[in-house]
């Protein structure tokens, strides 16, 4: 049973001229869900017709609910011939299946048609009624909540965490069908993009269950990917966190939407805490055993393997090849014995052994999270990036009529598209148990920012996993202790706001929490997890520069976001390792022979490349690290992206030696000389530049963090031998662990050049693939999404060398365009800078960049404790400015009376701030920690969270956001003419804003192609029309459901085929993203800054020491 | 190697005020670049070459995207392809449409009271070539004008707020383009070496008077009737006037009345008597002669051969001609069997602001 859903089709505009003759259009238009199609009447002779038509209802499973799209299509009713169709509207109803999201989705569409894009606009109204299901054997998940944002969304709190969910579909793709060669583009597209609308819509509900099975209510971190595998088909694939989320009560009254909701998420809970709660994934199996090993192994005696990323690099290091073609050894696809190397050999062995075992493991006994930024005092350790890849071949649907004798063997087991999900599982399984053992050598139970990728051409495909080891706190887990939960449904802050806060009361309270009572926020997640006397690679461990007392490695990589609480010095900056490797042309096996052979090379240049840029910058840290590889026919690319910091608790990094091999010439002495000068040089310019300098504020601040810090850190210092200490606080290069590039090595020599190539990011910028820059929390509101594409010919019979340089130019090239693109936004942080790279075909290279441009202010940039009181002032100001220019937008209707609106009220309570510096969560927390300038410039962040915590508990007697939020619709509706501006960001977050409410996923598909290229500009001109064309309907389609921003934006997917000489080109683009209602935190504000400063007053002072 | 495709797309769109320029002023690629090259764009932002290329011509594309709603500026309010910094949208917005619909005089001047045919856009490149406008700014002024023309032609109501309605123009601009309309409407001839002295302001100040005085919708605005056409009765009354010259004692009495109030008040009065018969048989020869359509055209140049030239040629001052026509009028008044009064003044209230407007070298 059941739903009912109603359309209502208002009226359209702008359609584009059907009937030369009378330069009009008779329109109208069906709506059809399932296969129930209505149709309206023809509005004739007009462009914006009003068809004001009766409520359409379908009465449908919620099922099909779930899996289908309403489809509206808009006609041209022709009396002689058959009707034109002037373009549809696919409509996810999905949001309004959750009763916390949309409510009802109403406002102009674009009329969309894949061979002549938007054509005019319809405004429909859909609503959906939902009886709900209590069918213990449902196959429905409604309700179930869905978030692409990769860490709690900003007003739940995290009950629990369930953990890893994944799921795939798989279909044959409609434009390989026999049938495509006798129907239009146009059909053939529409049978596409309708096709993986159901697939997604399929995949979702099916990991909803998954989801209600294990107990959660939500996904978080929901990464929902495309494998176009041509002939053999099309994978829809999705991974996720499973959670129980709850709102936080104080930022949205709920009272409306609570009840209505209860009976689904009790459904859930119940057996949640329940019966099953004890079996299922994280409690059971391995990770008991090894969070005990963990507990012990803090002692700093016991060891492991380690040195975070080279080890990695090589644990990762076994392509696999699936030997595609029958037998019973193609199940368990045949590793090439030849690359394995000593070391993986045994990890491999453990691969097999427990694959083989328990062929199908349940997924939930994967301790992966997709997540990249946690609830402070979640993330204990973390070990080191651990990866998989997996090279296999496509197998081939023959028609069976044209089949050759080998397609019939494949046939045996492959030719039923249902047994397909049943290989791509299995290939994705090996990969994650690898991911999952590479783990358990770094001593760690679980893999967090964890995520799967492919890369596909022609029948070859290579299968890539990426995570990063860790420990987690068992607080979230499901066997976490209850009380917990009690404390934190205490607090009505979101967990992540406060990351002081939490830690606070671990201290204070739980003793269930052993160790964590000890480890200081800001280094504790630097300490490593393994054991240091079994390292099979000689890293360098020194004790932690915090605390003194954990060992911890001397760089650490991860695929994280930077955890708020940790200490950092100076400014980050991203950091990329490009490379390109020629290959032979192959075929079948043979090609996934050779690209196995090329992979660990590559891997292994990439992760110097890494190093030796890092060095470069004087840093020690790599977050967010996400290493594409990319096939072609003639070549291999891979670009590793990560954002470079240096953390306080890790030791400074040694500069870059440079050592000749042949040191008889005097001239070539001279040479090497001059480019270590010119290496030395570098390091200390980027050192000014990121304002990185350690060692002395290492001393000053050392200890301070933690209630008894002074005996601490002397108790250590006596310890540890400390004549090696003090070396190693030197910042000189050519020590014992200077990196040592040999010159006479044609490598180096080509490193050397790349590092130096590098062109510094102009004044005023900085960049990071991460969420946020550390360093830099004074965000105005101005920011900037955008996407950025290019592709480059390259010329025949290059050289690896050659084609390097050029990719790396490439990337460099267009960072520059971005920079002088966006100049007007100075000074300015290009965060969540996410590169993809792909060999659309030969001799091609495309890279595309989707990031948000965050303006800051530069004023603020000093940092100094006793300024954050200032930061907050200015800040306080230019919201307010903000928001007289919302309320602009918005024909000035806000609700709410602002009495301290008036730049004069604000100056003067800004003054009480700046005078008396914090606010009371801030000072009850500073009380604790002392001053620590480092964790101060972090904790602005803090500041301007606390006040919002005030603010949301004023806000319970202020007006209702709820009602706020539906002003600012009707105000919409009724300013008519103007069109609402949607933010789109790929963070989480929007500066300066509060997001009030979720409204549900947005996971779009479109598919556009011409046959006139020159005619629409080229396809320079074709792709950018797209694209703007995407970005107008995601955002209409925000529109509609009532939000006015996305968050956690992506553009999952971005395929272009060209064939100039026909004159036509094909695109298909795939976005997603979270759709939100933010409230500025000024307006939010604007009602409690009096309460506020009336605080300050009172409390505080603490400041300044 | 060689770059293949380059785009750069933004949530908000991002538009270079002066690329927009160097656009609409029909520059190539290449050519923008130099200019913005010599701008010193390039030091400012440490940017290369290079690095300009992709900027200008993402934004020449962004523009030619935008040009489509720029035809219909109305629609550029509810659009939804392209969102401008939402801060400033209305301004932002305001100036795209009106340097869009910004024309050069010197090019308006070419085209003025020609037809807006194929024909002429055909010409236009003899035109870029004489003014030094690039022939694709030509075409987009042009376009403009035949867009802005069918539109309002088959409006009602008055013109300049029509034209400000539909294309969103402020009201200086509005009122250029009601001249342009009118212009190409009555075919005015505004191209013969006689009349190269009068700029196009000249024009559209006339244009302004006889659109407010002339057309049927100046006399009465009940009916919303057109702007573009003069009034056809009135044009018919006109004839009545004739009488000024035909009858000979009318005439005399006439320039005796104009002489005695001018005696001893001007430098020139010799010259005025001894033209008088002369000057008036122009100014009523012109309007008796309105009602053809081929007159209506020499309009601008009958008023120059016919008055302007003789007077400037007995180096009258403009005072002179206003003096001169203030008494001209008003003495008719007084003549006894004149009767036609109010046709008198509506014609020549235009005439006179007509002629001093046009009175000058």
């Amino acid at each position: 049973m059941p739903g009912k859903l109603k359309a209502k089709i208002v009226a359209g505009r702008h359609l584009p001229i059907m009937d030369r003759a009378s330069d009009l259009t008779d329109a109208f238009v069906e709506v059809k869900f399932g296969n129930t199609t209505f149709k309206t009447d023809v509005y004739p002779k007009s462009l914006n017709p009003q068809w004001n038509s009766e409520w359409f209802k379908f009465e449908v499973d919620d099922e099909d609910l779930q899996d289908e799209p309403l489809q509206i299509t808009v006609l041209d009713h022709d009396t002689y011939s058959a009707n034109d169709a002037i373009g549809k509207v696919y409509i996810d109803i999905d949001p309004l299946l959750c009763s916390e999201a949309a409510t009802v989705i109403s406002g102009w569409l674009p009329i969309y048609d894949t061979i002549h894009g938007i054509r005019g606009e319809i405004n429909v109204l859909v609503k959906v009624d939902l009886f709900n299901d209590l069918n213990r054997f449902r196959q429905s998940s409604c309700g179930v909540k869905f978030f692409c944002t990769t860490s709690i969304p900003r007003c739940y709190r995290a009950v629990m965490v369930h953990g890893f969910v994944e799921e795939l579909v798989v279909n044959e793709d409609p434009e390989y069908q026999w049938i495509d060669r006798i129907r239009t583009p146009r059909a053939s597209n529409e049978a596409r993009q309708r096709l993986i609308f159901l697939m997604s819509g399929e995949l979702q509900r099916k990991i909803g269950l998954k989801v209600l099975e294990m107990g959660g209510n939500a996904v978080v971190g929901y990464l929902q990917c495309f494998d176009l595998e041509g002939e053999s088909g099309l994978v829809v694939r999705a991974i996720g966190t499973a959670c129980t989320l709850e709102k936080i009560s104080s930022t949205l009254p709920a009272t409306a939407t609570h009840p209505s909701n209860s009976s689904p998420s009790k459904d859930m809970k119940e057996p949640g805490f329940g019966e099953e709660a004890p079996g299922v994934p994280l409690s059971s199996g391995p990770p008991t055993p090894l969070r005990a090993q963990t507990f012990s192994s803090f002692s700093p005696s016991k060891s492991y393997s380690r040195q975070s990323s080279s080890s990695d690099t090589e644990l990762s290091l076994t392509p696999k090849t699936g030997m595609g073609s029958g037998g019973s050894a193609g199940k368990e696809a045949g590793p090439l014995k030849a690359l394995l190397r000593q070391q993986t050999q045994s990890a491999l062995e453990q691969r097999r052994v427990s694959s083989s075992s328990e062929a199908f493991v349940r997924t939930g006994e994967y301790p992966f999270f997709p997540l990249t930024a946690f609830p402070p005092g979640f993330l204990l350790h973390v070990g080191g990036v651990v990866s998989a890849r997996s090279v296999k071949l496509l197998d081939r649907i023959h028609n069976p009529a044209l089949g050759n004798t080998r397609s019939y063997k494949l046939l045996d087991w492959n030719s039923f598209t249902a047994d397909e999900p049943e290989t791509r599982d299995a290939w994705w399984e090996e990969i994650r148990q690898e991911i999952k053992s590479h783990a358990k050598a770094l001593g760690c139970q679980a893999v967090v920012g964890y995520s799967e990728s492919t890369s596909i051409c022609e029948e070859v495909c290579i299968l890539s996993a990426s995570g990063t080891a860790a420990i987690l706190s068992s607080r979230f887990m499901q066997d976490g202790p209850l009380d917990t939960e009690h404390r934190l449904s205490r607090q009505p802050l979101c967990v992540f706001s406060t990351g002081s806060e939490r830690v606070e009361g671990d201290m204070g309270s739980s003793a269930s929490l052993g160790f964590e009572e000890v480890v200081s926020p800001g280094c504790g997640f630097c300490h490593i997890p393994y054991d240091e006397l079994n390292i099979p690679f000689p890293a360098q461990l020194t004790y932690c520069y915090c605390c003194r007392r954990y060992k911890v490695p001397d760089v650490l990589f991860t695929t994280i976001d930077l955890p708020t609480e940790a200490n950092v010095t100076g400014k980050g900056c991203l950091i990329q390792a490009r490379l390109c490797r020629t290959k032979k042309k192959a075929q079948g096996e043979g090609n996934a022979t050779v690209i196995s052979n090329l992979l660990p090379f590559l891997e292994y240049e990439l992760h110097t490349q890494l190093m030796n840029k890092l060095k470069l910058r004087g840093m020690n840290a790599l977050f967010g690290l996400r290493i594409q590889i990319s096939i072609g026919e003639t070549m291999l690319l891979g670009l590793a992206s990560a954002t470079g910091v240096y953390l306080t608790a890790l030791p400074s990094p040694g500069g870059i030696q440079i050592a000749g091999k042949t040191p008889s010439d005097i001239t070539y002495e001279q040479h090497i000389s001059n480019m270590q000068k010119k290496i030395n040089d570098t390091i200390a310019k980027n050192k000014e530049l990121y304002e990185i300098n350690p060692p002395e504020v290492v001393e000053e601040i050392i200890g301070s963090p933690i209630p008894e810090p002074r005996q601490r850190s002397r108790l250590f210092r006596s310890q540890s031998e400390s004549s090696d200490e003090v070396s190693e606080l030197d910042l000189s290069h050519g020590k014992k662990d200077a990196f040592v590039l040999e010159i006479d090595d044609t490598d180096a020599v080509e490193d050397i050049h790349a590092l130096l190539t590098d062109f510094p990011t102009p004044a005023g910028f900085y960049s990071c693939n991460t969420e946020i820059m550390p360093g830099i929390q004074n965000w105005t509101s101005a920011i900037q999404m955008f996407t950025s594409v290019r592709v480059f010919r390259l010329n025949a019979s290059l050289t690896s060398q050659g084609l390097n340089k050029i990719f790396s130019d490439l990337c460099e090239n267009l960072l520059k365009s971005l920079y002088f693109k966006l100049r007007s936004m100075v000074p300015c942080c290009l965060c969540h800078l996410n590169f993809t790279v792909a060999i659309p075909e030969d001799e091609l290279i495309q890279v595309a960049v989707t990031a948000v441009a965050m303006s800051f202010d530069k004023e603020q940039l000093l940092e100094n404790g006793k300024q954050s009181g200032e930061k907050t002032l200015i800040k306080a100001i230019t919201e307010n400015d903000e928001q007289l220019q919302f309320n602009l937008e918005l024909n000035a209707e806000t609700p709410s009376p602002n009495p301290l609106s008036s730049p004069k009220g604000l100056s003067e309570v800004g003054s009480h701030l700046s005078a008396r510096a914090l606010s009371v969560d801030y000072s009850s927390f500073a009380d604790r920690c002392s001053s620590w300038i480092e964790q101060l410039k972090l904790k602005a962040h803090t500041i301007r969270r606390g006040s919002v915590k005030t603010t949301s508990s004023m806000e319970k007697a202020s007006p209702l956001p709820e009602g706020r939020s539906r002003s600012l619709r009707s105000n919409r509706s009724y300013s008519g003419s103007s069109v609402a501006v949607v933010k789109m960001t790929p963070l989480s977050f929007i500066p300066g804003a509060k997001i009030i409410k979720y409204l549900g996923i947005i996971n779009m598909f479109f598919i556009r192609e011409t046959t006139s290229l020159r005619e629409e500009g080229g396809v320079s001109g074709f792709l950018h029309t797209f694209i703007a064309e995407v970005f107008a309907m995601v955002r209409a389609h925000v529109a509609a459901l009532g939000g006015n921003a996305v968050v956690s934006y992506s553009m999952k997917e971005c395929v272009f085929m060209e064939n100039p000489n026909k004159n036509q080109a094909q695109c298909l683009i795939n976005v997603s993203g979270d759709a939100v209602i933010f409230v500025r935190e000024s307006e939010l504000e604007s009602t409690s800054v009096q309460t506020q400063s009336a605080t300050t007053h009172t409390s505080n002072g603490a400041e300044g020491t | 190697m060689s770059v293949e495709l380059d785009v750069f797309v933004g949530n908000t769109t991002i538009m270079d005020k002066e690329v927009y320029q160097l656009w609409l002023n029909g520059y190539t690629v290449n050519d923008a670049v130099k200019v913005r090259i010599e701008g010193g764009v390039m030091e400012e932002c440490e940017a290369s070459a290079e690095v300009l290329l992709s900027d200008t011509m993402d934004q020449y594309r962004t523009f030619q995207m935008c040009e489509r709603l720029l035809h219909h500026p109305a629609k550029l309010a509810n659009q939804l392809l392209f969102q401008f910094h939402p801060q400033i949208p209305p301004d932002r917005q305001a100036m795209l449409i009106e340097r869009y619909y910004a024309f050069d005089d010197s090019f308006v001047r070419e085209v003025l009271g020609k037809k807006l045919s194929k024909g002429t856009k055909k010409d236009l490149d003899d035109v870029s070539t004489k003014t030094g406008i690039t022939l694709k700014s030509c075409r987009r002024q042009f376009d403009n004008f035949k867009r802005v023309f069918k539109v309002v032609e088959e409006l009602k109501g008055p013109l300049v707020e029509n034209i400000r309605q539909h294309f969103l123009l402020p009201d200086q601009l509005a009122r250029d383009y009601a001249a342009i309309v009118f212009f190409a409407n009555n075919r005015f001839e505004t191209g013969k070496k006689k009349l190269h002295y009068l700029t196009f302001q000249d024009f559209a100040f006339c244009a302004g008077q006889l659109i407010n005085n002339w057309t049927l919708g100046a006399v009465d605005n009940i009916m919303d009737d057109m702007d573009v056409d003069l009034d056809k009765e009135f044009l018919q009354e006109l004839k009545d006037l004739k009488i000024l010259i035909t009858d000979k004692d009318l005439l005399d009495q006439h320039k005796s009345l104009v002489c005695t109030a001018l005696r001893g008040k001007t430098n020139v009065f010799n010259e005025m008597e001894a033209n008088f018969k002369n000057l008036s048989r122009g100014l009523v020869n012109i309007a008796a002669k309105l009602i053809n359509a081929k007159d209506v055209r020499d309009f601008f140049i009958d008023l120059v051969e016919k008055f302007i030239e003789p007077c400037r040629s007995d180096k009258w001052t403009s005072i002179d001609v206003n003096l001169y026509l203030t008494h001209y009028t008003n003495s008719a008044h007084i003549l006894d069997t004149f009767k036609h009064h109010a046709v008198w003044t509506r014609y020549m209230g235009v005439i006179k602001s007509c002629i001093l407007r046009m009175y000058h070298d």
